[in-house]
């Protein structure tokens, strides 16, 4: 277990980067992992991806997919990859403050 | 008489409704199964006709003549499930009325959602495996095929028996050594997770494979289109991989009725209790094999231990008895790597794939995780269990349950 520290807050991060306890997260914390991972400041595009994310994780108890943020969330695929690139199904479900998403079987 | 309705005849549907005829014909109640196909796709087998090892005649057989008497077979599409009113209308206009569904729909590949597949090149020089009429049609590609580079690419997870495209990658290897046109073959394996395989272990085990088998294997490649026309597979982040010849999984979804009956996810898998298999929203259905959104492998075998569940849970449901939490995501697969050997791998939702010995442990006579000419014998007999064994709902010396016993913690 590592700790990442946001404003003098020391902050519980697993090995891959991803909080270890949900509650912990906020909009800072989301803009820290953000920098961490290469995707930069965060605006309203991203952030219209984040709540997506997060409110979709309050109803339904799992990580969205990107065709779940496709269908539902009505972003389109190419623009969730110009957000967040390589690797954006992880990486946004990080700055989101979700776990990794289940991987497949 | 109380009605049991199960919609699919495939795998699942037909081993549950063998399962159940016997113990319900005794409590007054009426199985019915519902299917659009006369006939049975021993899907395990489509991974071998590609190479000529089995033929369209070896994969099918009549769905009638693998069903108990007793059991109401009734041949039509399905139209739409109303789950709130127990009833399910079928494409020739009949109503069926149930008081227990089990939705047994499978899953299917879809081609059509991704841009580009479907147009210039499809089944020209881009192929799928996982339909008798792709897989026919590629192997009359390969019998003439002089060489260049074979991309075996897999769209997005899940996907019905996620080892079938490793075992093809394994078995062109051996075919193009066997047509003595290996050197003048490039194998690339596509795939959209961060190894070859979905679990760590078995991830390292298989990636080894693939590189001792000259096959460059790329990771982490979410296919975006396919341009036909200039021979191209593009990601969503724009990278290209060329191709003379494209084997393809695409996307796998549930069944159309499932959609249309606004009871799926987004790929049109059912919402499903993924221990006890019942329906998560209506208890007196439950659902089985690949058409449930459950996390375990989309096969046969994970069909086939679910159904000790589904068969125990449905008696309790009806003697209003709670239900089992019994399943555990077990699934047994072969994996053919090709030159007459083969690999095993049992796993389930919380242990995944380890070396060890199966199903004695010390003593096989299976390897897990290991080639052996063993597993590949064991892969080509289980043709005749599944017709002669699994089918008919009876069972297998095998646990339903995963076990420990015999497997090795890899260091």
């Amino acid at each position: 277990m590592t700790t990442m520290t946001v404003k003098d807050r020391s902050i519980e991060v697993n090995e891959e980067g991803f909080l270890v306890n949900p509650d912990d997260w906020n909009e800072e914390i989301a803009q820290e992992i953000a920098t961490r991972e290469d995707v930069g400041e965060l605006k309203e595009e991203h952030w219209k991806v984040i709540r997506f994310m997060r409110d979709d994780f309050q109803a339904n108890g799992k990580v969205p997919t990107i065709r779940r943020m496709k269908k539902t969330g009505g972003v389109p695929v190419k623009d969730i990859y110009r957000l967040f690139p390589k690797g954006p199904a992880k990486k946004a479900a990080k700055i989101a403050g979700l776990s990794k998403p289940e991987g497949c079987v | 008489m109380k009605n049991l309705l199960i919609l699919g005849a495939g795998t699942a549907g037909t081993m549950m409704a063998n399962k159940l005829a016997p113990e319900l014909e005794s409590r007054d109640w009426k199985i019915t199964l519902v299917d659009q196909d006369e006939t049975h796709y021993y899907q395990p087998g489509f991974l071998f006709i590609p190479f000529g090892i089995y033929s369209r005649e070896d994969v099918i057989k009549r769905k009638r003549d693998y069903i108990r008497p007793g059991v109401e077979l009734v041949m039509s599409a399905i139209e739409k499930i109303h789950p709130e009113e127990n009833r399910v209308a079928l494409a020739n206009g009949q109503t069926l009325s149930y008081d227990a569904l089990i939705i047994a729909t499978g899953s299917d590949i879809s081609p059509e959602e991704t841009e580009g597949l479907t147009g210039e090149g499809w089944q020209r020089n881009i192929f799928d495996f996982y339909t008798v009429d792709g897989a026919v049609k590629l192997a009359a590609f390969l019998k003439d095929w002089k060489g260049g580079k074979m991309v075996m690419s897999v769209t997005e997870m899940p996907i019905k028996c996620p080892v079938a495209p490793l075992e093809f990658v394994f078995l062109a290897d051996w075919f193009f050594t066997e047509q003595g046109i290996r050197d003048k073959v490039e194998i690339e394996y596509v795939t959209p997770l961060p190894g070859a395989f979905t679990k760590p272990v078995a991830s390292r085990y298989l990636g080894d494979f693939l590189e001792k088998k000259n096959i460059k294997l790329t990771t982490d490649f979410d296919t975006g289109s396919v341009d036909g026309a200039r021979n191209k597979l593009i990601s969503y982040d724009e990278t290209e991989i060329d191709y003379d010849l494209l084997v393809i999984v695409p996307t796998v979804m549930g069944a159309e009725v499932i959609g249309r009956s606004g009871m799926g996810d987004e790929l049109r898998f059912v919402p499903t209790h993924d221990r006890t298999l019942q329906h998560k929203e209506y208890e007196n259905i439950f659902v089985i094999g690949d058409a449930a959104n459950i996390p375990a492998s989309k096969a046969g075998s994970v069909a086939h231990f679910a159904a000790d569940t589904v068969y125990d849970n449905f008696l309790r449901y009806i003697e209003g008895r709670p239900l089992l939490e019994s399943f555990d995501g077990h699934a047994n697969c072969f994996i053919e790597s090709g030159f007459g050997k083969g690999l095993l791998i049992d796993f389930s939702y919380d242990v995944e794939p380890l070396p060890g010995k199966f199903p004695l442990p010390g003593i096989g006579p299976y390897s897990l995780l290991e080639e052996s000419k063993m597993n590949h014998w064991g892969k080509m007999m289980f043709r005749w269990i599944y017709w002669n064994v699994l089918l008919k709902g009876a069972e297998l010396p095998i646990e339903a349950q995963m076990s420990m016993a015999g497997k090795r913690r890899a260091s």
